[in-house]
């Protein structure tokens, strides 16, 4: 019942919504990062989230996936807290965030992706490594499976962690930032399975810094920056007006009453 | 002595066996749960969780009066734990760094201990003495039961390691992506700093506070020059480790009692200094000599694509040059020029040289990063 009375509500009703934010506040002590965020995202699109460095980006898709406990808000997965909807939901992390002299292998880490549908104790069987397998040739790093994850390029790197992603198998996809320093070849490559993603009916959600790419590669924007500006499709909102309130004006937010 | 009769004396002599089985299988343990300490880059964490143990001690022996190990080690345990925990809370509630808390952490737990210790020294009770043997470790205070307690924590810890691999590994190489997974990660992170708590406090009797740190980290820094594998990094530094202990026990028993766990110590880092330099492939010595042959090839391949260039303009790529043509190119050396000839690049003809067919080729393929070291 709660479910249609959700889709009901929202603006878009053609459409079921994905992921839903209610009221979303964050903060690091006392400076707010993250203000009254309020926001819907239709299933089926491919979204950029854009705004300034410091504007909360990777900050909002962490506290969509419980990474970060926000003060405030609620955000549902298809209606429902994350916790129920773990197994609709991949995340690419920024590539920077993660130590790549770690010893393991390509292989390896795009296995890691199968770790939470094999839950506590079991370990990765031939089913896995199949999956695996299959995710680093969609990505066309098959032939470096083997390779120390410290002698794969940048662009190699961010395509590992996009096939541990994929191996999830997920209706909703976050993903922080990919094309941060990735070769033109590796960003079509990319934006490639993005597409494809969306094509096959998934939801896909990406911090993206590079605003003139976002008309050609997306279909769906919102613009951060503390607060939301903007939400909606490409071609109705990505205009000078929110670009400028986005970046142009530094908000300031502060806490006192 | 010499080995055979060494190894008749670790068999037979209660002591020898004892101090010997004892710091193999601290080693071990210390070892391999290193690894996980390095991979976090909570180097340090050993450090500050063994000075914290210091205070532990002492007040065990305060309040109990006894001398008994396990008395004194459960006091470790606890002040080692508290220590630890505050160290996590420093860190997650404030913006101090983890070094910075880490540092906190251990100069006021130690400083506390040294305290209470100099008080111990000054009270009239003639059981006092020996508490300072805890600061640098006295193995030869290792009885059977010591042992047998290290063997349980360190069976123990393997079982929960083979349990749990998958998820250490995972919450190691990326700790908030296993949150989305949904990994308890908090589980995982407490579990893995309560075994080093653990490994910490049972060496301290053997190694003692200040030194403990090392038997975590040298172990395994030389273990990952050696692999780039977690499982065999986790292997090989158990290994290290007890080799280390077993060879420094062996070279303070025979060489007049110098003090154990400094000897082991430096056991270990020789392994350390050894695996630096000689590792295949994340050894110094290997990557120099890569770095001097990769130079030379650069060189050859440098006066080859000149000499290319030169070759193209005519349309019999083998007519000859003169070799002066090269001095106006700085890559060129006589050395090099003969080297060419051995690969059957070049043909020289007195002062003058000319291209090979082969040579034309390795030359035009060399822009598609065909290296001539592939030949």
């Amino acid at each position: 019942m709660s479910e249609i009375k959700i889709q009901e509500k929202t603006s878009v009703s053609e459409h079921k919504m994905a992921v839903q934010v209610d009221d979303l506040t964050v903060a690091y002590n006392y400076k707010p990062v993250l203000w009254d965020i309020d926001l819907e995202i239709p299933e089926g699109v491919l979204m950029a989230i854009v705004g300034p460095n410091g504007a909360g980006k990777s900050t909002l898709i962490k506290a969509i996936l419980g990474i970060l406990k926000p003060i405030a808000g609620s955000v549902t997965i298809y209606g429902k807290p994350y916790d129920e909807q773990r197994k609709l939901v991949a995340y690419v992390p920024q590539k920077g965030s993660v130590d790549w002299d770690f010893p393991t292998t390509a292989l390896d880490v795009v296995m890691m992706g199968t770790y939470g549908s094999l839950g506590w104790i079991k370990r990765p069987g031939l089913k896995e490594k199949k999956a695996s397998l299959e995710a680093l040739e969609k990505v066309g790093m098959l032939a470096f499976k083997n390779r120390q994850i410290s002698q794969l390029s940048g662009g190699q790197q961010q395509r590992i962690f996009l096939a541990r992603a994929l191996v999830q198998d997920a209706s909703i996809y976050f993903m922080d930032e990919p094309f941060q320093g990735v070769d033109a070849t590796t960003e079509i490559a990319i934006i490639n399975i993005l597409k494809e993603l969306r094509k096959a009916g998934k939801t896909v959600i990406v911090v993206h810094h590079d605003l003139q790419t976002v008309p050609e590669y997306f279909d769906w924007v919102t613009f951060l920056n503390v607060k939301k500006i903007a939400t909606g499709p490409v071609k109705d909102i990505f205009n000078d007006d929110n670009l400028t309130k986005t970046y142009g004006i530094n908000y300031k937010v502060s806490i006192q009453e | 002595m010499d080995i055979q009769e060494y190894f008749s004396l670790v068999i037979n002599d209660y002591t020898l066996r004892t101090i010997t089985l004892g710091t193999a299988i601290l080693g071990g343990v210390t070892g391999m749960l290193g690894s996980f300490a390095v991979l976090r880059k909570q180097s340090l964490l050993g450090d500050a969780i063994s000075h914290a143990a210091l205070p532990g001690i002492a007040i065990a022996f305060l309040i109990t009066g006894s001398k008994d190990t396990n008395t004194l080690l459960i006091g470790a345990l606890i002040s080692g734990l508290i220590g630890t925990f505050w160290i996590r809370g420093i860190v997650t509630k404030t913006h101090l760094k983890s070094d910075t808390a880490l540092g906190l952490i251990l100069s006021l737990f130690f400083g506390f201990g040294m305290l209470l210790l100099t008080f111990i020294e000054k009270q009239p009770n003639a059981n006092q003495a020996g508490l300072d043997k805890y600061l640098f470790g006295q193995a030869a205070t290792l009885v059977e039961s010591d042992v047998w307690l290290m063997a349980t924590v360190t069976g123990l810890c393997l079982l929960v390691l083979l349990f749990f691999w998958k998820e250490f590994k995972l919450f190691l190489f990326d700790a908030d992506y296993a949150k989305t997974l949904g990994f308890n990660t908090k589980f995982i992170d407490i579990l893995i700093t309560s075994f080093i708590v653990l490994a910490i406090v049972l060496g301290l009797q053997t190694v003692g506070v200040v030194l403990m740190s090392a038997m975590l980290l040298a172990p395994a820094a030389a273990a990952r020059q050696w692999t780039n594998s977690l499982s065999t990094m986790v292997f090989l530094a158990a290994v290290f480790g007890a080799v280390s202990g077993v060879l420094g026990t062996a070279i303070s028993a025979s060489q007049n009692n110098l003090s154990t766990g400094p000897v082991i110590v430096i056991v270990a880092s020789v392994f350390v200094v050894f695996s630096f330099i000689f590792s295949p492939s994340r050894g110094l010595l290997f990557r120099q000599i890569r770095f001097i042959a990769n130079r030379r090839d650069l060189e050859l391949q440098k006066t080859l694509a000149f000499m290319y260039h030169i070759a193209e303009t005519h349309d019999n790529i083998s007519h000859p040059h003169t070799i002066k043509i090269l001095n106006n190119f700085q890559g060129y050396t006589r050395k090099t020029l003969q080297k060419l000839v051995d690969k059957g690049y070049v043909t020289l003809d007195g002062t003058m040289w000319s291209l090979t067919e082969k040579g034309f080729e390795t030359a035009a393929n060399l822009y598609n990063q065909q290296a001539i070291k592939d030949e």
